[in-house]
């Protein structure tokens, strides 16, 4: 059993009793709620006729349903009008904080809430969404839960959990040029798979995720449950706290040194004791690109398909289905598959730092012909800075379009989607049949660098391979 | 089509009725219901359109498209199911087509959950038990199946017994009728208070 970990603090300091027949009833510090997962948890609540307990320790954006071309109300799609105007209800009837469209904070909700310091250190934050697991960049420790428990934390501030596992994923060394957060994770995933961290914490630590920055660590820690793990975590370190200060909600002056001190003292203990423990050298990382159905199906950019020969017997069924799905041969290289679409944003890599490492790749250059390639801000803040620095300009000039914030076309709830059998290079999250909005429709993951490298050539491309742009 | 009875309610002890298996390793929430089917405000319609994207691709020949099946209240799965999207629209379109409980090798978290939100059952049993628990459960769509969550045991008379393991704090809330966490989360609220005056960002540090 793990001690001594952030995991185990972060848990103890916010367990509040033990329910009968093992659960803990966990205190949640911060919930998100977005238009999907709400509007049937307010409707329950309403049912049993309960008040929401902490208000003030829940905050609402709207980011799944949002058009990315004109976001004017109302929109076109009624359904989508409907969700808006059902949270934008509920949030004023229970004196909730909703950052809606124009506020200059909507955003992706696992964007905003780092980005405007509600997301700090040793809090537990709970929301209606999978990719939660993104806050624990910040040593937080932050689930996706369903709508039953939406209703939960939105009556009680509280969830039933049972404790999770803390496995420790150690790198050591560096990633090298053109590797990023991105294809960290998803080496991870693949050489794991997909449900080894079923029952755990992942804590990522070592001195190549000491190097991230805080946005890399979000990339990180929001892949974590691609790999099975309920959430994962950076312990709190210096980049943290530099990434902290003079957020909106951060803490400031004498708060904000009491701060400091007490996040630093939740970092796992050098003698903590962890469930189990598996070593990578980031060095030996390449660019990862998915070629079939799940986040663990990812080879190197410079890798071939596998052979079922070469995997275990367990994963050659839906390896077979894969193959047959994406229409990609075992054996085949994976550079220089022809793409039809190239999409960049999502909560995994919409920041800033992701949009200027796709403009790194984009500036000066063009994207090939045929290409459909846009580019979708994770929020409002992100879209104004990239603006700041120019960066939409080079996307446009490159033959990018240039979005409003919103989720877009990583799970297709809005009117960004694929057509057909159209095949993406995507910085979104997840490669399952019919995610991005056709049954058909097949996805490709990689970084936001690689995503812009193939839409310049047209074709699944290793980004450290380019020449040198004209001009 | 759907067919769906009463939803579960109480302690639940046990589930009854015919049985199917839906096979394959890693079946995704986007997969039991396509995101174009959660724009919505009420589950209510979610039953008809489970798999919508799988069955329209089978043509008919979808596990959730067989006549024999519509009715049916166990079904069999393979290994994590339910990974992926934490979307609760995954187990109410389970549910609301007339899924009362699941058998399989492994469920992801998230859903397994929100399958215990809603009173319906996640039992496991390993990879070999479950391939014969579902070469059983195919060799006659008709047979009654009983899954005990007492005995911890899913049967039928003609084809047996099979063994399954439930996580235990979920099988504990199922048998006690504790499964539906609201009321015993919002009773704690003195002890809640208490951990929420201890916690430095709670309090101005």
């Amino acid at each position: 059993m793990s001690s001594g970990t952030l995991y185990d603090k972060v848990w103890d300091l916010h367990s509040v009793a033990d329910l009968p027949g093992g659960p803990t009833q966990l205190l949640i510090g911060l919930h998100l709620i977005h238009e999907v997962t709400s509007p049937q948890a307010f409707a329950a609540l309403d049912d049993k006729g309960l008040p929401v307990r902490c208000p003030e320790r829940t905050v609402a954006t709207v980011d799944h349903i949002v058009p990315t071309t004109s976001q004017a109300r109302p929109f076109a799609d009624s359904l989508a009008e409907e969700m808006l105007s059902t949270l934008e209800r509920n949030c004023a009837r229970h004196g909730i904080t909703l950052y809606g469209l124009g506020s200059g904070r909507q955003g992706i909700v696992h964007v905003i809430a780092p980005e405007l310091g509600l997301t700090q250190p040793g809090m537990t934050v709970a929301c209606g969404d999978s990719h939660t697991s993104t806050h624990g960049a910040f040593g937080a420790i932050a689930f996706g839960i369903g709508t039953s428990q939406v209703r939960d934390v939105l009556a009680s501030q509280s969830l039933a959990m049972n404790k999770l596992k803390v496995r420790r994923l150690w790198f050591d060394n560096r990633l090298s040029p053109g590797v990023f957060a991105k294809d960290l994770i998803l080496h991870v995933i693949r050489t794991l798979g997909v449900k080894a961290g079923v029952g755990h914490a992942y804590e990522f630590a070592g001195p190549a995720i000491e190097a991230l920055s805080m946005e890399e660590r979000m990339t990180l820690c929001n892949m974590a449950i691609e790999g099975g793990a309920r959430c994962g975590y950076v312990n709190p370190d210096q980049v943290t706290f530099d990434y902290l200060a003079g957020r909106p909600e951060a803490p400031e002056g004498e708060a904000w040194d009491r701060a400091v001190q007490w996040w630093r003292s939740l970092a796992s203990d050098a003698d903590a004791r962890f469930d189990d423990e598996v070593r990578f050298d980031a060095a030996a990382i390449a660019p990862i690109v998915t070629w079939g159905i799940t986040p663990g199906q990812g080879i190197g950019v410079d890798e071939t398909v596998p052979t079922t020969e070469q995997m275990d017997p367990a994963d050659r069924p839906i390896a077979e289905e894969a193959y047959r799905y994406m229409d990609l041969a075992p054996g085949s290289a994976i550079a220089g598959v022809p793409v039809d679409v190239c999409f960049i944003g999502s909560c995994t890599n919409g920041r800033l730092s992701d949009l200027q490492a796709a403009a790194d790749v984009a500036r000066g250059r063009q994207v090939a012909d045929g290409i459909k390639a846009f580019v979708v801000p994770g929020s409002e803040q992100v879209a104004r800075a990239a603006e700041a620095e120019g960066l939409d300009q080079v996307f446009r000039a490159a033959g990018f379009d240039w979005r409003e914030p919103g989720c877009s076309m990583c799970l297709a709830m809005n009117p960004d989607r694929l057509e057909g059998r159209q095949i993406s290079a995507s910085s979104s999250n997840r490669n399952f049949k019919g995610r991005q909005g056709s049954a058909t429709g097949r996805t490709l993951l990689m970084s936001p660098a690689m995503v812009a490298a193939a839409a310049i050539h047209g074709a699944v491309t290793d980004v450290r391979n380019l020449a040198p742009a004209d001009g | 089509m759907t067919q769906s009875g009463p939803f579960p309610q109480g302690t639940i002890t046990s589930v009854n009725g015919r049985a199917f298996a839906l096979r394959g390793d890693d079946i995704d929430t986007d997969r039991i219901i396509p995101a174009r089917f959660l724009k919505c405000v009420s589950f209510d319609a979610l039953g008809s359109q489970a798999f919508a994207d799988d069955r329209q691709e089978l043509a008919g020949d979808h596990p959730f498209d067989q006549a024999a099946h519509v009715g049916a209240s166990i079904l069999v799965v393979n290994g994590n199911f339910g990974c992926g999207s934490s979307r609760e629209h995954a187990p109410q379109a389970l549910m609301r087509w007339g899924i009362r409980a699941l058998v399989g090798v492994s469920f992801a978290e998230i859903f397994h959950g929100n399958c215990l939100a809603l009173g319906i059952p996640c039992a496991t049993a390993s990879s070999d038990q479950i391939k014969q628990l579902q070469a059983a459960v195919s060799a006659d769509a008709m047979a009654s199946w009983s899954l005990d969550l007492q005995t911890c045991r899913c049967r039928s008379e003609a084809a047996g017994e099979w063994a399954v393991g439930f996580e235990s704090g979920a099988l504990e809330m199922l048998l006690s009728g504790r499964w539906d966490a609201t009321s015993q989360l919002v009773a704690r609220d003195a002890e809640l208070k208490q951990t929420m005056a201890a916690l430095p960002y709670l309090n101005g540090f």
